[in-house]
């Protein structure tokens, strides 16, 4: 365990174990995350994702073991001090949304950071512009749809810039292209040094975004490794009830032709099987 | 007799505030679904999933106000007609977040819950209630208090408190967004079976083309509360650029299949990923022309 606590490690979590009345939930985690990093957490529902996503921001503390964020041991800090380092957006919007309008959800953190009134502004317009909700502003978020809640609980975190976004699930029930939207915001941000741990069901967009996936499996982080590694460990991944995207899925069906196993993307894809159509076939294309 | 009939149906949320108009939230809404049909309903958020899916078993209008036009008839019954109740014995509707549907104090009670009100006779409630536990795979948590469910989990009691109902129409609103992927297809697969084995007609909103692919028998896209496309998955994930304009994206074959058009002018047009492996493996072991 590391004395000074390492700055650049953003996140360090240590033999952790935690349980909920009567159910074990954390078996024994480690993890290290290091500033700037953009990492996926995947596994099976009840695997412990969201645990240990709440021990990350201080909501949880660990019954044994330690987590640290930026050095920082979470036992000795609230979730109110943790907050201008640990962003986190539930995997429910309902236990985080409670204001009675979209602008004042947005606020509400940002006064607690103590910023000027300008800059309050700046930072509510940007988040509304950033995921598209200028015309709910003064909408109750009660009212809107769960896709849209979900928007606003994001937004509201965004716009409090912290130095790390924990995000759990923060596309499920987004279309498309909203999905991919939200998760090039969060791209740009880590673009400029902030860190990322995404949760996801979406093996498509982990694929496209992560530079890291972690799986989780009963309680523990049984696996740690870029994309195209991770999703190439087929044994790993059924024991693990997951799936590689489709797109790879059809490259592994079709790598006794020749075709490489580990396209993440559609455009991957296409390339890989056009240059072995041309090499096959000289004459086609 | 069709399962749903909705003629010329346009809505409206009430208004938030006194003298404004809340915008429509479906628009001129023509649809006919036949007894056994799986429908798979796609759309952007805020495009009207939601209030489409509340509107098959009445809750919209009755329980959320607001003003509306048209008809919605299921089985030949207006909903309008109809308390809501009484509708929720043919319609079971599974909301998208499962946390505003489950109340009980453990998973078997809630699942009971609803077979209990109907006056069932135990064994009928018991049985009912082992076939549901079943078919979701929730026999090792059926003691277990909401509290102690993963959301994934809490989807899946949810699920299997509807179909414990045993409903002629089954509607689900994003059921399985939280849901890991072989979890997914193995739920969606299980209402697949009862579509078309008893004939239950399913409605299944949902944001994951992936699945649309493997279940549906028809597609209905929803852009800005009005029809936009309604189509067999083959015909509307060879549409990419209709699909956009409501934030929707074909399966990654069907994505596939349309850049290898524009690449190479002909080629196929799958979207099912065995369809996907079969072409692209004869065109790499047949001779081109």
């Amino acid at each position: 365990m590391s004395e000074e606590g390492d700055r650049r490690d953003a996140v360090q979590v240590h033999g952790v174990h935690y349980h909920y009345p009567g159910v074990p939930a954390l078996d024994g985690v480690d993890l290290m995350i290091e500033g700037g990093e953009f990492c996926a957490l995947v596994g099976q529902n009840g695997s412990g994702k969201s645990t240990l996503a709440k021990h990350l921001n201080g909501l949880l503390k660990p019954d044994s073991g330690s987590v640290s964020v930026f050095g920082r041991d979470t036992r000795a800090l609230t979730v109110g001090e943790l907050a201008r380092d640990v962003g986190y957006v539930f995997q429910n919007p309902d236990h985080q949304i409670f204001a009675s309008s979209v602008h004042d959800e947005l606020a509400f953190g940002l006064h607690n950071l103590h910023l000027g009134a300008d800059e309050v502004r700046a930072r509510i317009d940007d988040a509304l512009r950033a995921f598209g909700l200028e015309a709910y502003v003064d909408q109750p978020p009660a009212t809107l749809g769960f896709g849209l809640r979900r928007l606003v609980s994001v937004a509201a975190v965004y716009a409090m810039r912290p130095r790390i976004f924990v995000l759990d699930e923060p596309t499920a029930e987004l279309d498309w292209r909203s999905a991919h939207e939200l998760l090039d915001r969060f791209r740009a941000l880590h673009a400029q040094g902030h860190t990322i741990l995404f949760i996801s069901h979406d093996m498509e967009l982990v694929a496209e975004y992560a530079q890291r996936v972690l799986l989780m499996r009963d309680g523990r982080i049984v696996a740690s490794a870029p994309p195209a590694e991770f999703f190439g460990q087929l044994d790993l991944l059924r024991e693990a009830r997951l799936a590689p995207p489709q797109v790879m899925r059809l490259a592994i069906r079709l790598s006794d032709l020749g075709m490489p196993s580990d396209p993440l993307t559609v455009e991957a894809f296409v390339e890989a099987y056009l240059a072995l159509l041309r090499k096959d076939a000289p004459h086609a294309g | 007799m069709l399962a749903i009939e909705i003629r010329d149906l346009s809505y409206r949320y009430p208004a938030l505030r006194p003298g404004s108009v809340a915008p429509y939230a479906l628009r001129d809404i023509n649809l006919t679904v036949a007894a056994g049909e799986f429908v798979a309903l796609m759309g952007h958020t805020g495009a009207g999933k939601s209030t489409l899916c509340m509107a098959l078993n009445g809750l919209v209008p009755q329980a959320t106000g607001g003003s509306i036009h048209g008809s919605v008839h299921i089985f030949g019954q207006e909903t309008r007609t109809v308390p809501v109740a009484q509708l929720a014995r043919r319609v079971g509707l599974v909301f998208q977040d499962p946390e505003s549907q489950l109340f009980s104090p453990t998973v078997e009670q809630e699942v009971a819950f609803g077979p209990e009100n109907l006056g069932l006779p135990l064994d009928e409630v018991r049985m009912r209630l082992d076939w549901a536990l079943d078919l979701l795979d929730l026999q090792p948590l059926r003691n277990r208090g909401p509290v102690q469910l993963s959301g994934g989990q809490k989807q899946r009691v949810a699920i299997a408190a509807a179909l414990a109902m045993r409903p002629e129409i089954l509607v689900l609103d994003e059921p399985t967004s939280g849901l890991d992927p072989l979890g997914r297809d193995e739920v969606v697969g299980a209402i697949e079976r009862l579509c078309s084995e008893r004939q239950m007609t399913v409605i299944l909103a949902t944001q994951d083309a992936e699945q649309v692919a493997q279940f549906a028998q028809r597609v209905v896209v929803l852009n800005e509360g009005a029809i936009l496309l309604d189509a067999s998955p083959e015909q509307a994930f060879a549409q990419p650029e209709v699909l956009a304009m409501a934030g929707v994206a074909p399966p990654q074959v069907s994505r596939i299949a349309a850049a290898l058009r524009a690449q190479l002018g002909d080629a196929p047009t799958f979207y099912q990923l065995d369809v996907a492996e079969r072409d692209l493996r004869s065109w790499l072991t047949m001779p081109h022309v």
